[in-house]
């Protein structure tokens, strides 16, 4: 391996080669995620005159390998000496760039537009323009594909007569015989579109976009519609009607269902990048189409946007839009036969009400809302409770809370216990808005249920909830509505609702102060030290040091530490660190209990 | 609460069976833009069979017009007169075309592919589960089967009809069909993809100008399906075709068949949802290696490289395969590709899923490969000794221990001594083993050791260049 004269230098390239050609992939990848380890050591000249030719070389192994090869030369440039020489890295990230595996593929492109950066422009001619022809000319699809994503990046800083070349590839691949290429194509079409001259936008790119719109696949349609937005942003009013609202048009009315749902998913974009003007005689009528569409999945897109819709269009006439073309189609919407466009429709209707002022929310709106809120569907009322907010702002959540109640209840009871985590944690931002009494009277007893839900996590939830509830009504009112609940809780036969006590004094201490932490809480804390079950023990444990810097030095010193000093001689180990991670880490008044602790511990 | 009762819950989450036996068998329309008007109610017209036989031609066309008219079938009561109507006219069109002769006059033609378009080809509906799981669930159907399936059955007699004309049928039946054809294999509905594969199968067959096209067609969406969606319907159905299309395959093969071959089929069995095609993949691959048996050892290298790491089903199937494979390997063929096969192998045997173990292990209960194993006994028994002896004390698994004591008994018999030796060394083995291990971790420790010098050595040039640099610009 070595040289006999001790020169380690060759030792790296040696253990490398070793490593690579190891039978078990993960001792191949390990080596491969420190190649910059390898590189460093075997300095910069060897990193290029070695190293790389050998990766170029043995190319050939399993994806996840390749993947990790093609992310580290991204980085390389330092290692292989600076951008001077940053072109070295071309070769194996352009075999890299072949490979099938979309996932490398996509990891080499990514490197190379990466390291495209680092390149002089002089290099950028010579050695990368070059590799990015021969890509785009290659045999297989995958390199071709590849090509599709390099063009933007040279495009800017080549000459003139280079520009003309890499136009003409780029023609050719969106006409290429494989779909997989014009999906290629069509996906950075936006992209590169950016980085060409006006002109070349209006003769080229237009043209490309057209064709490509029309496309007999409809996968490669869609990809249109996405550069649809980039294209249109680039080109001044004037020229919009001309050469892209024929293309548009037509997409929206596509006979595939895909390509309609791409424009609805995209309107919002499409009616920024078109303006005021054409948003108003053509995307209204067509985002009505989209509303009342055959295919569920497209109107449940449209219905996600209708807010935004709304909000961006222009000011002088938008109730009238509104009122008038977008309200009727959102009251069919309202009685969908798919939940999901329901649900889509609940999570933005109430943003409508700011739009459209108290007036019209009365009287349009709340009809809406009251329906949603009674609907067969969670997932819809929930979306309409977690929105309350836009409504309060501009009529007040009054309105709605005799029908609110149901449907809370119902949610809160619902048997997927997903569902019922949701409402929790809107209860906080409900309490605020109902009012303490409001609360009090109707919403106290599930807040308290949901502390012995069979489900962990709503009984975590739920207890956090009291937390947030006790900093909006305070402490007073925590004393005398939720903490002697709680508190009773201790003498569950149950041990996980007499652990959710502690959970629920570990959350509630700091909200509700000293005194009542204190007077009330800690006594529960330290007879619970004596529970038959370990696990209610060591929470026992872990409060006694979260509810600690509350606590006033006193009771620390005469109340907690014996309790702690007990449990830290417990039988059951995990009381015992615990316990030993209590002690160490509360702030006991005297030093000398510092030392006896430390020395106390296993370490 | 719900529903579900406590005791069908697993951890809070209800089991899935029970989730999906909750949900009813659903059908759905197509996605048809509806652009056409609504439909105008139909009239019966007299039977052709009742008709004199000069105008016989007349009227049939006539039918084929009226069965132009699409019905939404999702409202079940909607239009059931003029529903009913199509239907016994298509029934009358399949019986006249499959009992007549003489009847596919040319001009027929664009009446006849005029019909069967606007019928079977739509956009097929999103689909109703967006987790649909194909082994699990049960597919949506089309709603409109009772006419669509007519449409497809008189499809099927037209192809078959002995009059029938590839030259003239050529200019409708062209590539444009065809294509849209492949896309309907993604239907849900396995009654549709069952036609289809009939369907596209004598298309193939009889019209030679759109062959190259078909497969290239059925390449792409293979390769889509691989690297890009991970989902399509109709991949088994495909694969069964394409069974039949290699059987036919003339030697030597060209060299867009083999990339086929090493570009699509083998990748294809990366694939989530293998279990659904791997049957008529496995044909495939045999069929490509009975033609050209020089495939064998890229072949096997591709399914070593392929091998499923963690789905234990997969490594069953990949094993199934492998079974398949050797069933027809030559002899010189084996020897080329033993090694990294029974590495493999190997593994496989001491598989801790006892499923994969007991898979592998069954390949000592085929009479060929035992004879090749045995020809070639001083390479795979070193490559096996190993795992076979660690699990024969080591496996949890009685069945598996018991097959495993089998295996390195007919083991030692095709050669007593080697066997001997490999037991007698097998500790000093691990023991290297081990050593290699230490080894591997110093030279990573030392070679750490360089890069921090060099690192420095490094930074301490940047630095210098940096100062270097800041002198340069105050002095400027």
């Amino acid at each position: 391996m070595a040289g006999a004269d001790g020169d380690d230098s060759l030792y790296p390239i040696a253990v490398l080669i070793d490593e690579l050609r190891n039978e078990d992939v993960q001792l191949r990848l390990n080596s491969i995620k420190k190649l910059s380890t390898i590189a460093l050591a075997l300095g910069v000249e060897r990193t290029r005159t070695e190293l790389l030719p050998f990766l170029t070389d043995t190319i050939y192994d399993e994806d996840e390998v390749l993947l990790a090869l093609a992310e580290q030369l991204g980085n390389f440039t330092m290692l292989v000496g600076g951008p001077e020489y940053v072109h070295c890295l071309l070769p194996p990230l352009e075999s890299l760039a072949t490979v099938e595996e979309t996932v490398v593929r996509d990891k080499a492109v990514e490197s190379l537009r990466k390291i495209s950066q680092e390149h002089s422009p002089v290099d950028l001619e010579v050695h990368f323009e070059p590799l990015v022809k021969r890509l785009a000319s290659g045999d297989w699809f995958t390199s071709r594909t590849s090509a599709c994503g390099l063009f933007s990046v040279c495009y800017p800083r080549v000459s003139s007569t280079v520009k003309a070349e890499i136009r003409q590839h780029f023609r050719t691949l969106c006409s290429d015989d494989t779909p997989m290429v014009r999906r290629a194509a069509a996906s950075k079409l936006g992209e590169f579109a950016k980085v060409l001259e006006l002109d070349y936008v209006k003769s080229d790119i237009i043209s490309l976009f057209t064709a490509l719109a029309s496309d007999e696949q409809d996968s490669v349609r869609l990809l249109a519609v996405e550069a649809c937005v980039s294209i249109a942003t680039l080109l001044p009013q004037e020229d919009l009607e001309s050469l892209v609202m024929p293309t548009l048009r037509q997409a929206a009315e596509d006979k595939s269902w895909r390509v309609r749902y791409m424009v609805a998913d995209k309107f919002s974009e499409l009616q920024k990048a078109v303006g005021p003007e054409i948003t108003k005689n053509d995307l209204v009528p067509a985002f009505q189409n989209l509303l009342k569409d055959c295919e569920a999945e497209v109107r449940a897109a449209a219905a996600n946007k209708v807010k935004e819709f709304c909000e961006n269009l222009p000011e002088e006439n938008r109730e009238q839009i509104i009122m008038t073309h977008i309200l009727p189609c959102v009251k069919e919407l309202v009685s969908d036969t798919n939940q999901h466009v329901k649900s889509a429709l609940a999570s933005v209707i109430m943003g409508l009400s700011t739009i459209l002022g108290k007036d019209n929310t009365i009287e349009h709106l709340l009809p809406l809302f009251l329906a949603q809120l009674k609907d067969e569907c969670p997932e819809v009322r929930l979306n309409i409770i977690s929105n309350l907010d836009c409504v309060n702002e501009v009529i007040g959540i009054r309105q709605l809370s005799q029908s609110l109640l149901p449907a809370i209840v119902e949610l809160a009871e619902d048997a997927k216990w997903r569902v019922r985590l949701a409402i929790i944690e809107y209860m906080p931002l409900l309490a605020g808005q109902l009012g303490v009494e409001f609360f009090d009277e109707k919403l106290n007893t599930l807040c308290m249920a949901w502390l012995i839900d069979h489900v962990y996590a709503i009984r975590e939830a739920a207890t956090c909830n009291l937390m947030k509830l006790v900093e909006k009504f305070g402490a007073e009112w925590a004393q005398n509505t939720i903490v002697p609940k709680v508190l009773g809780m201790a003498n569950d036969p149950n041990y996980l609702h007499r652990m959710t006590t502690l959970f629920c004094i570990n959350a509630l201490s700091e909200a509700c102060g000293q005194d009542i932490t204190t007077k009330q809480m800690l006594p529960v804390v330290l007879k619970m030290s004596n529970d038959q079950v370990a696990n209610v023990r060591f929470n026992v444990a872990k409060s006694l040091q979260k509810i600690g810097p509350v606590l006033d030095s006193n009771a620390l010193q005469t109340e907690v530490k014996p309790v702690l000093e007990k449990l830290a001689t417990d039988t059951d180990m995990d009381v015992k660190y615990f316990a030993q991670e209590a002690i160490s880490g509360t702030r006991f008044t005297l030093a000398s209990l510092h030392i006896s602790t430390k020395s106390d511990l296993p370490f | 609460m719900s529903a579900i009762s406590a005791s069908e819950k697993v951890d809070g989450f209800t089991r899935k069976s029970m989730r999906k036996a909750q949900k009813q068998r659903k059908s759905q329309g197509s996605s048809q833009y509806r652009t056409q008007s609504a439909p105008v109610e139909l009239s019966p017209l007299p039977q052709l069979k009742d008709a004199p036989s000069t105008e016989q031609q007349e009227l049939f066309t006539q039918k084929l017009q009226q069965c132009c008219m699409l019905f939404d079938f999702l409202d079940s009561v909607m239009d059931l007169k003029s529903k009913e109507i199509k239907r016994a006219t298509l029934n009358e069109l399949v019986d006249y075309v499959s009992t007549n002769r003489g009847v596919l006059v040319e001009s027929t033609y664009p009446e006849i592919t005029n019909m069967i378009c606007t019928n079977i080809f739509r956009t097929l509906p999103p689909s109703d589960n967006p987790d649909f799981d194909p082994e699990e669930d049960e597919p949506t159907l089309e709603a409109s089967w009772p006419h669509v399936q007519l449409v497809y059955e008189f499809l099927l007699r037209f192809l078959e009809n002995p009059d029938f004309q590839p030259s003239i049928a050529k200019r409708h039946i062209d590539q444009k069909f065809v294509l849209q054809l492949l896309e309907l294999f993604d239907s849900e509905d396995p009654r549709e993809r069952d036609f289809l594969k009939t369907i596209l199968h004598r298309i193939y067959g009889k019209f030679l100008g759109l062959r190259a096209f078909i497969r290239k067609q059925i390449n792409n969406i293979f390769l889509r399906f691989i690297y890009e969606t991970e989902h399509f319907n109709g991949v088994a159905e495909l694969l069964e075709i394409l069974g039949s299309i290699i059987n036919g395959f003339a030697l030597p093969l060209k060299a867009e068949h083999k990339q086929f071959l090493m570009k699509v089929l083998i990748p294809l069995h990366t694939a989530k949802g293998l279990a659904l095609f791997h049957a008529q993949l496995a044909y495939c691959v045999v069929q490509f290696l009975e033609k050209d048996p020089t495939l064998t050892e890229p072949v096997i290298r591709g399914l070593l490289k392929f091998w499923p790491r963690t789905c234990s089903q997969k490594e069953v199937m990949f094993l199934g395969e492998i079974e398949e494979i050797l069933d027809v390997i030559e002899p010189t063929q084996f020897k080329k590709i033993q090694e990294p096969l029974f590495k493999q192998i190997s593994k496989c045997v001491a598989n801790p899923h006892f499923q994969v173990a007991e898979r592998a292990l069954y390949f000592w209960n085929n009479e060929y490969i035992l004879s090749l194993i045995e020809e070639n006994i001083d390479k795979v028994l070193p490559i096996m000794f190993g795992s076979l002896y660690r699990i024969s004390k080591e496996h949890w698994n009685p069945t598996i221990v018991a097959l495993v004591y089998n295996v390195l008994k007919t083991l030692m018999e095709m050669n007593c001594t080697l066997f001997d030796e490999l037991t007698s060394s097998y500790k000093a083995e691990r023991q290297r083993e081990k050593k290699k291990e230490q080894e591997r971790d110093e030279l990573w420790k030392k070679l750490d050791e360089l890069r921090l010098s060099n690192a420095a050595l490094v930074q301490n040039n940047r630095r210098e260049w940096q100062v270097y640099g800041q002198n340069n610009i105050k002095k400027g």
